[in-house]
């Protein structure tokens, strides 16, 4: 056991684990942040991603000791009132069916157009390939980045 | 979303008010002034309740329950929606929990079968314009004027004449004295506001912040967390177990034996306890486990189909269904097709794996998690842990997914048990391989098709079906046929195939089987449909032609029309491939037409799925495409990428490394179409799944003259 600090959602946290503990168990069981999901434990769904220094990381492969004083953001820290512009296109678009890897796909949404604005449909394959969701959204999901995309040139 | 409900909860329980009082209607103002919308909680009281799914406060906040599991199908969207319509109230403004498994008050509650609308709309239609008589009664009876003069809208009633005014919370308490009106006037279709339009579901927002509440992520004071190391041969006992190094990590409490039922057999493992999730897998992991199979046959993939392939040709079956006689028509014929197809064993591979919160207090439990049927879940645990009925609590969370798989029993069961040996709230979490491994799984099946065309006309069909039946797992007869052999087949090629059979050849393996989107259609559609495609082929017709042909019923030809019409069917070019299928399952009939090509690596390339859907009367437009769009997405998965295969007795697909679903970049372009009727509602959320596959196999065959009869298959290297 180990007392580690982070910085989450633009606050600073600390914890009492296991110094190899997964983010994602960290997030979920100990900081009360639950909206990070577990899917498959091996970096294969995409469905824990959250962002260190703005870039998109499994938070199941990553022990807990290793993030340092980096910065934390998981879906509850991405806009107070769901008003990110990938919320919002998300919402427009109606993307959800279970919700469930819903997180992850928009943490990745978010990372891949911080990197790039305007987004092709390769850019979109390539970036939210490794997110995985069984019902099958993926349609929308493409119809939102883009949307959000839009949103956010717009907005300057 | 659920400080608010323990808050409210704390409150009436510090008013010394019991819940018997607020229902009839000994209620306070001021009490909800500040609440927010409250969504997808599981409360108990809301105000005072004008039936099972309507409460309402003084204040006129309305509080409409959801008694049907949300696992993305929209249930949560459309049972609101539905009620909202006829009791006038602004969707955007009500509350909307979870109900509680309870029969008495909500009746049939489990979600399987595409049934939330087509199995209630009638009832709750009725009962929600019988609530909304009432309000308009009881203002009638306060401002003494004819309740004909006063009519409602948006949460209020109104006397027409005067323009007098009051929100529903200023009459819920009298309207709850009054008798509900037995005959009531259903709007038209034409008068709706809110039903039949694409409105955005009130549960979206809840999934794009985090804040859903799924079983995994619900927490109770004091709760413990397990992990289970269960037998792998789905079968069999625990010998022995060595728990001294689980016992070193940190966190861990405890290590017990636990015995779940699956169905009826017995599935022993050992449960470690811990302070954490983490904790608990890393004790887990450290555990040794001794089993033994004894009894258990070591099932293996390629020797199950081997079976089935050899049983196809061997025997006839218990018969499903005969007109007129194939048989005699068969054996005079020389060119009678002659065909097996192969569907796949599957898991259901919800995004949320399995888990469960239980809560054991001697003489009553509450449990908390992704379930599908919270009344059986009751059912189940009070006559398994020998506790009344009306002690055993079974609360719906948001499911992250379901398919079928949350519909099933094991999980709930286990969690109780643990919590009554760990003597604490516990929540027990499936790890993925433990979803993908244990099952039960959707069970892979195998068909021969015979069949016979004369002078372009179908002469006869012979279908056999042989898979395991997994009514024979919930105690169904043996001698009797699945019940399900027809599933998926469009039943009106009954009126014009004169001589035809299907039959069911008993299958049996230790492997547990259950129900997984459109179950048998999922399967039976491939073979159907592909049949159908070889007919007409070797009838010489075009095959969307040659279902007009045998579909003469109305519906059928209209959307058979509608598909060749927006698929430009008939406009279509050279080195194009077209597949069309029709399906029909829990009333609602699909067509599909898939499009393909091959790229500049000769790879099949799908370049677009056309679907059209007559699912008769509907709730949300924008639903049912999502639900089309997404049983399309499953079912590309199960015909091209996924399978589970089982090797001595062993699953072997674990996780999504060797399962492989389909990704963003793999899906065509789909187009989803609603046939505008007035039919009585049918299912949503599976309809969608069966035609596609087919459609898919139909069209790789019209590219490049290879009929795919073994599902799944590569589309790299057809």
């Amino acid at each position: 056991m180990a007392t580690i600090k982070l910085h989450v959602n633009g606050k600073e946290k600390q914890v009492e684990v296991d110094p190899a503990t997964p983010v994602l168990w960290v997030l979920r069981d100990h900081l009360d942040l639950p909206g990070t999901k577990y899917g498959c434990g091996v970096a294969a769904c995409g469905a824990c991603t959250i962002h260190i220094d703005g870039l998109p990381v499994r938070s199941c492969q990553l022990p807990v000791a290793g993030v340092g004083s980096k910065k934390i953001t998981t879906i509850e820290g991405l806009s107070a009132n769901n008003t990110h512009p990938v919320q919002t296109a998300w919402i427009e678009e109606q993307v959800p069916q279970c919700g469930y890897c819903q997180s992850g796909q928009i943490m990745a949404a978010v990372a891949l157009l911080q990197k790039k604005a305007s987004p092709t449909d390769a850019d979109i394959d390539a970036a939210m390939q490794g997110h995985i969701c069984r019902c099958g959204t993926y349609p929308r999901i493409r119809e939102a980045i883009k949307k959000a995309s839009k949103k956010m040139s717009a907005k300057g | 979303m659920e400080p608010k409900d323990i808050s409210r909860r704390k409150f009436i329980r510090a008013t010394g008010l019991s819940a018997t009082a607020l229902t009839l209607g000994f209620y306070f103002s001021g009490e909800s002034k500040a609440s927010t919308i409250i969504k997808g909680e599981d409360a108990e009281n809301y105000g005072v309740s004008l039936n099972s799914w309507i409460h309402i406060d003084t204040n006129g906040k309305v509080t409409i329950v959801c008694h049907r599991a949300e696992m993305g199908q929209g249930a949560y969207q459309a049972i609101p929606q539905m009620i909202a319509e006829e009791l006038e109230v602004n969707l955007n403004e009500v509350n909307i929990i979870f109900g509680k498994g309870d029969t008495v008050k909500y009746g049939n509650q489990i979600t399987g079968g595409s049934s939330t609308v087509r199995g209630t709309y009638k009832n709750l239609l009725k009962l929600s314009a019988s609530a909304r008589e009432m309000l308009v009664a009881a203002a009638a009876a306060k401002w003494s004027v004819q309740a004909t003069e006063c009519f409602a809208e948006a949460g209020h009633v109104t006397h027409r004449p005067s323009g007098k005014k009051m929100h529903y919370g200023e009459l819920v308490v009298d309207a709850s004295k009054l008798e509900a009106p037995k005959n009531v006037q259903l709007k038209k279709v034409e008068d709706y506001k809110l039903i039949r339009k694409p409105l955005p579901r009130q549960d979206t927002p809840l999934k794009t912040n985090g804040t859903a509440v799924f079983g995994i992520d619900k927490k109770i004071p004091g709760m413990l967390y397990a992990v289970v190391e269960r037998n792998p041969r789905l079968r069999g006992k625990v010998k022995s177990y060595d728990d001294s190094a689980t016992l070193k990590i940190p966190g861990v409490k405890k290590v017990f034996k636990v015995t779940m039922k699956v169905f009826d057999t017995d599935r022993e493992g050992v449960a470690v306890l811990a302070d954490s999730t983490w904790a608990a897998m890393q004790g887990r992991k450290a555990l040794k486990v001794v089993w033994d199979d004894a009894g258990f046959e070591y099932v293996n993939t390629e020797e199950i189909y081997k079976k089935m392939k050899a049983d196809l040709q061997s025997k006839e079956g218990l018969s499903a269904k005969k007109q007129g006689d194939p048989d005699p028509v068969l054996a005079q014929q020389k060119n009678k097709l002659d065909v097996v197809y192969e569907t796949p064993y599957q898991a259901h591979a919800c995004m949320e794996p399995l888990n469960c919160v239980a809560h054991y207090k001697g003489d009553s439990i509450e449990i908390w998690g992704p379930i599908q049927a919270p009344d059986w879940v009751q059912g189940d645990i009070s006559q398994k842990m020998g506790i009344k009925k009306e002690n055993v609590h079974v609360n719906m969370t948001f499911l992250g997914g379901g398919f079928g798989r949350k519909a099933f029993l094991d999980y709930t069961h286990e969690a109780c048990l643990i919590s009554k040996e760990a003597g604490a709230p516990v929540q027990v979490i499936w790890t993925r391989e433990d979803d993908m491994t244990q099952g039960p799984f959707r069970p892979g099946v195998s068909y021969r098709a015979e069949g016979a065309v004369n002078n372009g006309e179908i002469s006869a069909v012979k279908f056999r079906m042989c898979g395991q039946n997994i009514g024979h797992w919930m105690g169904s007869k043996k001698d009797v046929p699945n019940d399900s052999v027809l599933e998926g087949f469009q039943p009106h090629y009954l009126d014009s195939i004169k001589n035809i059979s299907f039959s069911d050849i008993p299958f049996e393996t230790p492997i547990p089987i259950m129900w997984w989107r459109s179950v048998y259609a999922s399967t039976n559609g491939f073979a159907y449909e592909s049949f159908m495609d070889e007919l007409a082929i070797a009838a010489g017709k075009d095959p969307l032609a040659f279902r007009k042909q045998y579909l003469k019923n109305e519906r059928c030809q209209k959307l058979l029309e509608k598909v060749e019409q927006v698929s430009g069917w008939k406009t279509r070019k050279p080195k194009q491939g077209y597949g069309v299928a029709i399906t029909e399952c829990f009333s609602s009939s699909v067509a599909q037409v898939v499009k393909v090509s091959k790229d500049a690596t000769g790879k099949i390339k799908i370049d677009k799925v056309w679907a059209v859907i007559d699912c008769g009367w509907y709730v949300n437009s924008d639903t049912v495409r999502a639900q089309v769009e997404g049983s399309i997405v499953m079912a590309l998965g199960a015909a091209t990428n996924h399978e589970i295969h089982f090797k001595d007795g062993l699953t072997v697909e674990k996780n999504f490394t060797t399962y492989r679903m389909p990704r963003i970049n793999e899906i065509p372009p789909i187009e989803v179409f609603i046939m505008d009727n007035n039919e009585d509602a049918g299912g949503v959320g599976e309809p969608g799944l069966p035609p596609f596959t087919p459609a898919l196999t139909n069209a790789i065959f019209d590219l490049t003259g290879k009929r795919i009869r073994k599902l799944p298959f590569d589309l790299a290297k057809v």
